[in-house]
């Protein structure tokens, strides 16, 4: 059985005055007086610790978190997969870590380089014509495409207002859209499981700026009619944007451009495999057809002979997304993965949609699985319904994934997407052997007859990890966010 | 190479499968055949391919600060961020298995929290200029203001993603003058232009030119009396020796906090900085993850993303912000930086560019032809410098001693700033050269 440390620790506790875990740098100039209006009354409240203090304190933190590192980690459209420790390596590169973004051109060429081949190889990959590595992170690119939308059809003197996002659309999608200023349209999936043409149909005017859709969706479920869609958007005039949350079912085999979509975004923390970091930095990055070449923010990375440059002079529509470059470390270890890899990218794909449907095969005389009748194959991921164990035991989504914690396996994405009740959402990916999957259909198959025979059990799960159940009902009617409001009533 | 289990396995999981193409719902118009990539690299080969672009970066001494700052990461700090258990997590949705990161985010907003004196800094945005941006779309969401006010001296950076952030939402961007002997915003101007549309007033303390601000409280109290926000820009360093944003009326904050802990990493990720007074309503549009204390079953102390009716998961089209993935390992970093360094090193380190900075200004400005620092004000650790000669002639000499001035302000002034990665002997070197333009 799994059990995680569960220690109470405070940084404050070991404070003593005086004791410094790191010595700063001595000043050696003459500053002048600071204004009275300015002065500082009181130090801040830092805690005084020793090196030590500070490395015991976060190693035991540590030990209570869980990555992909510590096991299966299934989080639902979240691309949990293994990450190279050779990325990480060369991310740690003193040259490339400990440049300004605005040091001149000539000393970072090796850094321009990595951009500019890392933009050549997504493109290619993907199917587009350019690309800008600026945003940081997939929801910031989101935003920096519906800007782009929005550019294009002021700049072709049409009003455009409304944004189509399909009911299983990540939260960022209708989110980023609203962002940049439009009115979201949604619109409802079919019987099985993809988006419903005619409902489309019925929501495209001339208002339409664009549809934005993930492909294979939320449910794991390929848009076979994309064609139609396509079509269908282009014709009324809007743009089709490519969510690439979902881009590792497809890698080296099917490409966003092909199907006829203007825009990408690619999550390089996802699909590329680099670490998610407890939250991020992830990097975002967004692939363009030509004719929206005008769109993407600067500096643009160009190649000019045998290396790479900035261009500054292109004078774009839409000139920055937040500031500098992008998140270089990160794009760093996304150009080593795929370098590494190469054209063995066509297994990735394969190998997360052989685990997603493994996975899948096996589960689902034991749970109920939304549109399989129609839809028997998945990609990447696919969506099980608890609402039935709800309705039988009391037993929810929720309780169900805290208890798959005690067998060591992270949940799987809860409650999304919206148009499933009592949603798991499980993306084994392509890092996962087969024993690994064997021991988590046994451990779901375990809960399960744990909900029938003593319901109680999983409603008060986890009992393993380093708390219990936590109360968040608390968390937001007594909100303590800092240690300066935990005295507060 | 690969990362995979072995491909053994794979043909009897097919056969448990059943299906021999998993990809027979693609029609087949979309299915691309040929190899879009180069052959594998082995690690030790891909090592080498990418050590050998690198390789083609040249270290140069740099005076470039204005929102990204180059500072030195001491080993554990590094080493802490580098714990498998911390970087291969993700957004600890599963708050029971991921108390470890929680707890690490929630120090990060207290210890930043007490910095800059505001009870309330969420888990990171992605940079001061996105930051920037989603504070002017917050003082719209919260008094229904449609201008907002920065000072003319900003980021060019942070300038052009406040308009993309902007605009698309009809918020306008008015700019506030200066006095052009000290760089302080001129009151009475900002005062002229503050109609009953404005949303919310913005400052940067330090300045983008690098001194203090003086007329804060006067700033606040327009803004105020205005019904405005007001909303201040830091680099929380600066906190060492100067009074937090908090303790002169500041609702919102904003600022880059990544050199406090982080590697430079040319320039992303880098670490935003936003905190809001305790104001239900603020907070309640406020962007970002916030991480909160409770307890669980047993009681004990625990930790949980929340307040999260605010978010694009919950709340979709109508979320405060589309931010999902943030910068939440520059937070922990910066968390485990700040603990060690402790209030006395906080202050010194703070203390200590705030001399060296006075140090090289001094030097510089004694230079024949040289103005430094431009403007007649106190200044924390970046200052504006004019040169006797066109930028493009300094920066040519500087560069062929391996050293690259401050950010262009014009075509003769530029802004340099003073890391705890510049020695005494490294700012004598800069001022030898400067001396001999």
């Amino acid at each position: 059985m799994y059990r995680q440390a569960s220690g109470e620790w405070d940084l404050r506790r070991y404070s003593s005055e005086g004791k410094r875990g790191y010595v700063p740098i001595d000043g050696f100039g003459h500053p002048p007086e600071l204004p009275m209006a300015l002065r500082r009354d009181a130090m801040p409240e830092i805690p005084e610790l020793s090196e030590i203090d500070v490395v015991r304190h976060y190693i035991s933190l540590s030990q209570m978190n869980f990555g992909v590192d510590n096991g299966f980690y299934p989080l639902g459209s979240c691309t949990m997969k293994y990450n190279p420790k050779i990325c990480e390596l060369l991310a740690m590169n003193y040259s490339a870590s400990s440049h300004h973004p605005l040091d001149p051109q000539w000393s970072v060429k090796g850094n321009i380089e990595i951009m500019g081949r890392l933009s050549e190889l997504l493109a290619v990959i993907s199917g587009m014509d350019y690309v800008t590595l600026q945003p940081a992170a997939g929801a910031q690119g989101e935003f920096l495409g519906a800007k782009m939308i929005s550019a294009y059809h002021k700049d072709r003197g049409e009003a455009r207002d409304e944004m189509i996002v399909p009911d299983t659309a990540h939260g960022t999608n209708p989110a980023s859209a609203a962002m940049a200023g439009y009115r979201i349209v949604e619109v409802p999936s079919g019987v099985d499981g993809q988006i419903d043409t005619e409902a489309l149909e019925a929501c495209i005017s001339d208002r339409t700026a664009g549809l934005m859709l993930t492909n294979p969706n939320t449910l794991g479920i390929f848009e076979a009619k994309i064609g139609e869609i396509s079509e269908l958007v282009h014709g009324a005039g809007g743009l089709l944007y490519y969510d690439g949350a979902n881009l590792n079912a497809l890698l080296g085999r099917v490409r966003p451009g092909d199907m006829g979509f203007d825009i990408v975004h690619f999550n390089l923390h996802k699909t590329f495999s680099t670490p998610h970091g407890g939250g991020g930095p992830g990097a975002g990055a967004i692939g363009v057809k030509s004719y929206l070449k005008g769109y993407l923010p600067s500096p643009m990375v160009a190649s000019e002979g045998e290396s790479y440059v900035f261009r500054h002079d292109l004078s774009p529509k839409i000139q920055k997304i937040r500031a500098y470059h992008g998140n270089f470390a990160i794009i760093l270890r996304a150009y080593a993965y795929l370098v590494s890899l190469g054209y063995g990218i066509r297994d990735v794909s394969e190998l997360s949609v052989l685990n997603a449907n493994y996975l899948l095969h096996r589960l689902k005389e034991h749970f109920d699985v939304p549109f399989l009748a129609s839809t028997p194959l998945r990609k990447h991921e696919f969506v099980i319904s608890c609402e039935r164990i709800r309705k039988d035991t009391g037993v929810t989504a929720l309780d169900f994934a805290r208890r798959l914690l005690d067998f060591g396996h992270h949940a799987p994405t809860v409650y999304f997407p919206l148009i499933v009740k009592e949603a798991l959402m499980i993306e084994p990916t392509e890092t996962e052997s087969r024993s690994t999957l064997d021991s988590f259909v046994d451990a779901m198959i375990k809960v399960k007859e744990e909900c029938y025979r003593d319901p109680d059990l999983v409603k008060n799960a986890p009992y393993s990890t380093s708390r219990r159940k936590i109360d968040v009902v608390k968390a937001v009617r007594e909100p303590k966010l800092s240690w300066m409001m935990e005295g507060k009533g | 190479m690969d990362f995979f289990p072995t491909k053994s396995q794979k043909r009897s999981m097919y056969d448990v499968v059943g299906v021999e193409d998993l990809f027979s719902d693609v029609p087949g118009r979309f299915i691309c055949e040929k190899d879009l990539l180069g052959p594998p690299m082995s690690e030790i080969e891909t090592r080498r391919h990418v050590e050998g672009i690198l390789s083609k970066n040249v270290d140069v001494t740099s005076y470039k600060g204005g929102g990204a700052y180059d500072h030195y990461v001491p080993a554990h700090v590094q080493q802490i961020a580098a714990r498998n258990e911390f970087y291969t997590s993700y957004t600890p949705y599963q708050p029971e298995i991921s108390q470890g990161m929680l707890q690490a985010l929630y120090e990060y907003q207290s210890l930043m929290s007490s910095i800059i004196e505001m009870p309330i800094v969420n888990a990171s945005m992605y940079d001061w200029s996105t930051a920037l941006g989603e504070a002017a779309l917050m003082c719209n969401r919260a008094n229904g203001g449609t201008e907002f006010i920065i000072p003319e001296f900003t980021s060019p950076e942070r300038k052009a993603v406040l308009r993309s952030y902007s605009e698309n939402v009809g918020i306008t961007i008015l700019e506030a003058t200066h006095n052009p002997e000290t760089g302080q915003i001129d009151v009475d101007g900002l005062s002229d232009i503050m109609t009953r549309q404005c949303g919310g007033v913005y400052i940067e303390n330090p300045s983008y030119l690098g001194f203090f601000e003086e007329s804060v409280d006067e700033i606040s109290r327009l803004a105020h009396d205005n019904g405005s926000l007001f909303v201040v820009g830091v680099d929380p360093l600066s906190c060492g020796i100067v009074k937090g944003p908090g303790s002169y009326g500041a609702d919102i904050v904003i600022g880059e906090a990544s050199h406090l802990g982080n590697p430079i990493n040319f320039g992303g990720p880098l670490l935003g900085l936003m905190a809001v007074n305790d104001d239900r309503k603020l907070v309640r549009t406020m962007p970002g993850r916030l991480i909160g204390l409770t307890e669980d079953l047993d009681g004990r102390p625990s930790y949980v993303m929340t307040l999260q009716t605010r978010e694009q998961h919950i709340r979709r089209e109508k979320a405060t912000s589309n931010i999902c993935t943030n910068e939440s390992l520059c937070a922990l970093s910066c968390a485990a930086y700040i603990s060690s360094l402790g209030k006395r090193g906080f202050v010194d380190l703070a203390k200590a560019l705030f001399s060296n900075a006075s140090y090289a200004y001094d030097k510089i400005g004694a230079l024949e032809g040289y103005k430094a620092p431009v403007h007649d004000s106190v200044h924390f650790r970046e200052f504006a410098v004019r040169h006797p000669k066109s930028l493009d002639r300094v920066e040519h000499l500087l560069n062929e001693h391996a050293i690259t001035g401050g950010i262009p302000v014009d075509g003769r002034t530029s802004i340099y700033c003073i890391t705890d990665k510049h020695t005494k002997a490294g700012i004598d070197a800069l001022v030898d050269v400067l001396g001999g333009l």
